[in-house]
């Protein structure tokens, strides 16, 4: 019975929502696929600061223009870069870096972004897009808070952004933190001390970011409300013909019980 | 025109049993008239397959099987085939409802004893069915060629490797390849289309045909053919056309509205339905943080997990399939509806079915010690289900049945 009960605790226990692999609380954000401005903004950001690397292969420019209202002119002036004049609006979001020179160049073919808000969630790519920090000893001088370990990718954004300086805090993991009576030091016994990530400071250290802190968490926003549309085009068509969906099936079931009522009147 | 179609049916009936077929299962098929809410599920599988079958054809269309094309054509079929992402959706959410009612059906059968004389049968065929079912969602479950479609198939497939001397050279014969590639996929994908659902669709004639040779259980437990009227009709029996196909629309029409409010408001149900991981490409370098199968299979995936020894897991979890086919003969108890069988028998199953939720629970979790504890434990109160109804179910206390059905 007792067991029961420490089972049943843990079944019911609140999870924070954490990013796997790190011990990063993820940060809330209010996405809204439906705002155009925000998709369009998004749509430019994206263009303008991921699409050197990243591509959105499954996506092409004719879908994106369709959906995000918008002009064949104004496609071919805002989102297809100068020197890919040739992509016309069937072609799809590739970059113009192949793989194998991405490969030289980077180490590792930087990921399609078509589902990364599927594979992921609108919250992790909202902090990742907040978590750089500066780190000399890390790739491209930098580190994100979500990839403890490295990711081998620079801070885009940093230009906007700034460079953020992190705090990390001594934990002790798997043990109880006791006082050396001898050396008078603190140590973890039965687990091992590991550095991790605390908050970020309110100042950015370098040149100042030609954003404030509020206008890179919105222009953050509208990048994910981007991906997020990305990810499925087709999510609002699929929920305005579900609330249809929905009405016909109520109706249906309704008639299909008056009918069954009607037949089994004489079953005794 | 009312006799030239008259005369049509007449020709036909001479040639094929066009009439008696459709009055021996449906027109004059007898079922008992107090079916209640747990024998719709029975039409509802029915209803699932033909929507597994049918979306399957449209995807087949569209899908490309190869290990270079297999996922970019997935995403074609979201993005670019008009209305397609309602095809798939329909397939996948299918895929998951349909274990959802098969399980509630197998529920209903342990609870009103439709297994026990002389329907042993049907719950053999049931049985068939359900691992075919199994064999089907495997199979398709790698044809998106995601990241964890890749990873799961491995570990699927290593389990084979555990059969002692063969068991390395059976798993690379299912693969046709050192490891899962391409060559997997295009057999799997044969299997998924062709090999399983024929057999799947002949083993689903066979289970109804039996159920019609010996007629329907009921919650009572009570056979309706022993008190028949003058006309050689049974005294409770009702015809199944109109009766239970009005009523059986109804329960389609239930059932629809939450299947399609799956399908077109929360498609991948929170990553049990379609993973997360499975919107990255499979890749043998990049090995998903956490491998776990769909939350239909993640019962036996803890039964597995809860023993070290990888045959002796293996085993385990083959023993927990089997041992559902002896049902009927594990229970040894006359009565059939669990309104009249003992309070043990009853605490008995309804255990039994919240350890094979909770199992299911684990299955999807990282394996800490506290965690595979409570698999270890649950893992013997699952076989406990079993050895319990064997050597009770002589005993039992049990109350008197009525001769007829009740209200």
């Amino acid at each position: 019975m007792k067991r029961l009960a420490i089972l049943l605790s843990l079944l019911c226990s609140p999870v924070m929502l954490y990013a796997s692999g790190s011990n990063v609380p993820l940060l809330k954000v209010k996405t809204d696929i439906g705002d155009m401005n925000s998709l369009q903004r998004g749509a430019k950001y994206f263009v303008n600061y991921c699409m050197g690397c990243h591509s959105l292969k499954y996506s092409s420019y004719g879908r994106i223009a369709k959906d995000l209202e918008l002009q064949e002119d104004q496609v071919q002036k805002d989102l297809i870069v100068s020197w890919e004049r040739e992509k016309r609006l069937s072609s799809y979001m590739t970059t113009a870096m192949t793989k194998k020179q991405s490969e030289v160049m980077l180490g590792k073919a930087p990921p399609d972004l078509s589902l990364i808000v599927k594979s992921k969630s609108t919250r992790w790519l909202y902090t990742f897009l907040k978590s750089f920090y500066s780190d000399p000893s890390g790739d491209y001088g930098v580190g994100n808070a979500l990839y403890p370990t490295g990711m081998g990718m620079p801070h885009a954004l940093v230009g906007l952004q700034g460079l953020q300086e992190a705090v990390f805090i001594e934990k002790c993991e798997g043990g109880e933190l006791v006082v050396n009576a001898k050396t008078k030091k603190k140590e973890c016994k039965g687990g091992n001390m590991a550095s991790r990530f605390s908050h970020f400071k309110k100042k950015t250290i370098g040149p100042k970011g030609s954003m404030t802190a509020s206008q890179y968490d919105l222009m953050v926003r509208d990048l994910v409300t981007f991906l997020e549309y990305v990810s499925e085009p087709a999510k609002l068509e699929r929920q305005r013909i579900g609330v249809w969906v929905m009405l016909f099936m109520i109706l249906f079931t309704a008639m299909a019980y008056l009918l069954k009522k009607e037949y089994w009147r004489d079953v005794h | 025109m009312s006799s030239a179609l008259a005369n049509l049916r007449i020709w036909i009936d001479d040639r094929f049993p066009m009439t008696k077929m459709w009055d021996d299962h449906m027109a004059k098929y007898y079922a008992p008239k107090n079916f209640n809410f747990w024998y719709y599920f029975g039409s509802l599988a029915l209803l699932v397959l033909v929507n597994q079958i049918i979306t399957g054809i449209l995807l087949t269309m569209n899908y490309k099987p190869g290990a270079a094309t297999a996922f970019a054509s997935v995403e074609y079929i979201m993005r670019e085939v008009p209305n397609g992402y309602i095809i798939r959706y329909l397939h996948a959410v299918g895929a998951s409802a349909f274990f959802i009612v098969v399980y509630l059906h197998m529920f209903r059968g342990l609870m009103y004893g439709s297994y026990k004389k002389p329907r042993e049968l049907i719950w053999i065929l049931g049985m068939l069915i359900y691992v075919c079912l199994m064999a089907e969602a495997f199979l398709g479950y790698l044809l998106p060629w995601g990241n964890m479609s890749l990873w799961g198939g491995k570990v699927i497939i290593n389990l084979f490797s555990a059969i002692p001397w063969i068991g390395d050279d059976i798993s690379q014969w299912i693969r046709g390849d050192f490891s899962i590639s391409d060559t997997t996929l295009n057999r799997f994908f044969a299997f998924h289309v062709i090999a399983v659902p024929l057999i799947l669709m002949v083993l689903v004639v066979m289970h109804i045909l039996a159920l019609h040779e010996v007629g329907s259980n009921n919650p009572d437990g009570v056979e309706i053919k022993k008190k028949k009227g003058a006309d050689g009709i049974p005294l409770d029996g009702i015809p199944f056309h109109p009766y239970y196909t009005v009523k059986d629309i109804f329960g389609v029409g239930v059932f629809m509205t939450i299947f399609l409010a799956v399908v077109f408001f929360i498609p991948d149900f929170f990553g049990l339905f379609i993973e997360h991981d499975n919107n990255v490409p499979a890749s043998h370098l990049a090995t998903p943080e956490h491998i776990k199968p769909l939350w239909y299979f993640t019962p036996f995936y803890a039964i597995l997990r809860a023993v070290d020894w990888k045959l002796g897991g293996v085993m385990v979890m083959a023993a927990s399939i089997i041992v559902l086919f002896f049902v009927p003969w594990l229970d040894r108890n006359p009565i059939k509806s669990i309104r009249y069988r003992s309070t043990l028998f009853k605490i008995n199953l309804m255990t039994f079915a919240l350890v094979f939720i909770v199992l299911g629970y684990l299955g999807m979790q990282k394996p800490t010690p506290v965690f595979k504890m409570a698999t270890q434990v649950l893992t013997i109160a699952y076989f406990g289900f079993f050895v319990i109804l064997f050597l009770t179910s002589l005993k039992e206390k049990t109350k008197p049945v009525p001769d007829r059905v009740t209200k």
